[in-house]
């Protein structure tokens, strides 16, 4: 019964509302802007963050990374002199991290170098990687082709490659590629694998295999190439000792990620004397980022709401008007016998409806607009069910809350006077 | 508080006593009603007449429960309802009485068929009961083909005899009308006087506001006020 008398005054409501087609629709027009905007926002701004939360991940949020770099003295060194400039990490270091806390699971080392590269008539400049088999455990990739390189590899020392999905790209290399041989500087290497590469950033560390051609062993590496690279700059000449570029750490769980990148930079810290390595912690990063995310929701919360605030005031207004122009029907109604609260009830019935309404279609414009957005920019957007009940509720009650006093407003109306109203 | 008088045997649908209605006009006090007294019998037919200022929309306001006294007391169907509250008085409207107004009062929004269904869905009627009802009634008047046009496409004659069959929706004890017949040409005003004689004579209690003597001939009494009080009263044989 109850139930029943809210469908007719919704009804009722709305047919009223049909009335003034014009007028109801320019009313929403606030709401519908207001909750377009704010499922947008949120689709636009969820879609983001989940895009940066995704590459973190893709880091690993178990992982520490530890990179050489060239402190700043000694980039002013290496270019007033030709001389040497030794930096970064070395193998001690290492072995001594692998060792040094029983968090860590895994560790691999990095040793990077870029290598002129050939596979039958094609001449390439490859990115060459020297590590362990540890690596592909830590970053882990489909296997393209062929297989990755095992501890039995490590120990034979045997010239053997893995080639990225890149590094086969710019080879033009195919998985009929396993087991032809490739030059890599001057010597010789077998293909024996293709795996998948992937590619992404987040603040200010790439994913460890970004931009990564290919891998071969670190003692390989090391025996066939050494630890000192020449770079040719505009003339001059660098040259430099680096063992290692990175070592990738992994830490059994990630409550322990923070203590044992503090207690590895303390490790370091007793065997350089330059501050020549940065520790980073994709975790740290993750957390940022959902801080992050977290303050643009809070931004985007408060336009949101401005917008609504806006379009709720527009709808008092409009109310307010109708009050007045309606208060002979109001003084009959209640001649005949309509209670204050049914007055009430009558009017906020139509705010809602209108508010609601708004509701609706700002939330067809809400979802269209992203996923404008997806189709012609390619930037990710995520609607949640949230970011769509939320404006949805949130209209409403602005339906009830700036309806309110218009309603309040026409339930005062004296019958008498309405009555004589003209 | 000295306990009311006796109010009267149960033939009596209304009675005010020392019904006082006081307003502010600016700094000077107007007694609309200055202590009236009188007692109206159930299934009679009162014109409340006068020159304006005379108290008899006053009247007419305390009487249809829209207004109530500064002092005094009114009885409803032997019931003192002088210090009821506005939704008690609603309640009253809503139950007992039915309205019909010079300027006819239609909602020009709604259709006859939901004016005259409108003290019905305030009653709580279920939609099928109520157009039944709305049906029924709008044929007694003689609508019976214009359930579903708005007020604004029916002549004054139309309007009113809408107006009459809302008022009678929900089969009121008393039926005020306020000029019935001020808005409307000399022939309409008979054809409507008709139809409210007929309901008198159907045994419902009618009171009438009216200044034209004419009009006030289809009533049985008459009721003549000057200065917030009763001049004379002329009954009908």
């Amino acid at each position: 019964m109850r139930q029943t008398r809210v469908i007719r005054n919704v009804r009722l409501g709305i047919e009223n509302l049909l009335l003034h087609k014009l007028r109801s629709f320019l009313t929403m027009l606030g709401v519908v802007f207001g909750v377009g905007s704010v499922v947008a926002m949120l689709s636009v701004g969820e879609g983001a963050s989940k895009e940066a939360l995704e590459q973190i991940r893709k880091l690993g949020s178990n992982n520490i990374i530890i990179s050489s770099v060239k402190s700043a003295e000694e980039e002013q060194r290496s270019t007033t002199r030709t001389m040497m400039s030794i930096y970064g990490l070395t193998y001690d270091d290492h072995a001594r991290i692998a060792q040094s806390f029983g968090s860590i699971k895994r560790t691999a080392p990095v040793k990077l170098m870029r290598k002129e590269s050939r596979l039958r008539e094609r001449t390439m400049e490859l990115r060459v990687v020297g590590t362990t088999p540890e690596w592909f455990d830590l970053v882990p990739r489909d296997v393209l082709a062929g297989r990755v390189l095992l501890t039995s590899d490590e120990k034979k020392q045997a010239p053997i490659v893995v080639l990225t999905e890149f590094g086969a790209r710019k080879l033009l290399a195919t998985e009929h590629s396993i087991g032809q041989t490739i030059r890599i500087g001057g010597d010789q290497f077998e293909v024996i694998g293709i795996v998948k590469s992937e590619s992404g950033q987040a603040g200010n560390i790439q994913i460890p295999d970004q931009e990564v051609d290919a891998y071969i062993s670190l003692e390989v590496a090391k025996k066939y190439f050494g630890d000192i690279f020449t770079r040719v700059t505009s003339g001059s000449f660098e040259r430099e000792r680096v063992e290692l570029h990175q070592v990738i750490v992994q830490v059994d769980e990630p409550e322990h990620v923070e203590a044992t990148a503090t207690g590895i930079e303390e490790v370091l810290k007793r065997f350089h004397k330059k501050n020549d390595y940065a520790v980073s912690v994709p975790l740290a990063l993750l957390k940022q980022a959902e801080a992050t995310k977290r303050r643009f929701n809070i931004v985007l919360g408060s336009i949101a709401g401005i917008s609504l605030l806006v379009g709720g005031i527009g709808i008092m207004n409009i109310m307010l008007a109708s009050v007045t122009e309606r208060t002979r029907e109001i003084g009959i109604r209640r001649a005949i016998g309509a209670k204050r609260r049914q007055i009430i009830f009558q009017f906020l019935i139509e705010t809602v409806v209108l508010s609601t309404t708004g509701g609706l279609i700002g939330l067809g414009l809400g979802v269209l607009i992203p996923f404008l957005i997806t189709y012609f920019s390619g930037m990710a957007t995520v609607l949640t069910l949230n970011g769509i009940l939320l404006p949805l509720i949130i209209s409403m009650a602005i339906g009830i809350l700036f309806g309110l006093y218009p309603a309040m407003h026409a339930a005062k109306v004296d019958p008498i006077i309405a009555l004589r109203h003209e | 508080m000295i306990e009311p008088s006796d109010p009267g045997p149960q033939t009596e649908i209304v009675r005010l006593n020392k019904a006082v209605k006081t307003y502010q006009m600016g700094t000077q006090e107007v007694h609309a009603l200055a202590g009236i007294d009188i007692a109206f019998e159930k299934g009679g037919f009162w014109a409340i007449m006068g020159p304006s200022g005379s108290g008899k929309s006053t009247m007419m306001n305390v009487l249809g429960c829209l207004d109530r006294l500064t002092s005094g007391l009114y009885y409803l169907e032997g019931q003192d309802i002088s210090r009821l509250d506005d939704d008690a008085l609603s309640e009253l409207r809503l139950k007992y009485l039915g309205f019909i107004f010079q300027s006819f009062n239609l909602i020009p929004q709604l259709s006859v068929q939901r004016n005259i269904e409108l003290p019905l869905y305030y009653l709580g009627w279920d939609a099928i009961r109520s157009a039944q009802r709305a049906r029924e009634l709008a044929e007694d008047v003689g609508l019976g083909d214009r359930l579903h046009h708005r007020p604004t496409e029916l002549s004054g004659g139309q309007m009113q005899r809408v107006a009459i069959a809302r008022a009678l929706s929900n089969d009121p004890q008393i039926i005020f009308a306020d000029e019935p017949t001020g808005n409307l040409d000399s022939h309409t005003g008979v054809q409507i006087m008709e139809l409210l004689a007929k309901l008198n004579a159907a045994g419902k209690t009618i009171v009438m506001v009216t200044h034209e003597p004419n009009i006030a001939q289809y009533a049985r009494s008459r009721l003549h006020m000057i200065d917030g009080q009763i001049d004379r009263i002329e009954e009908s044989s």
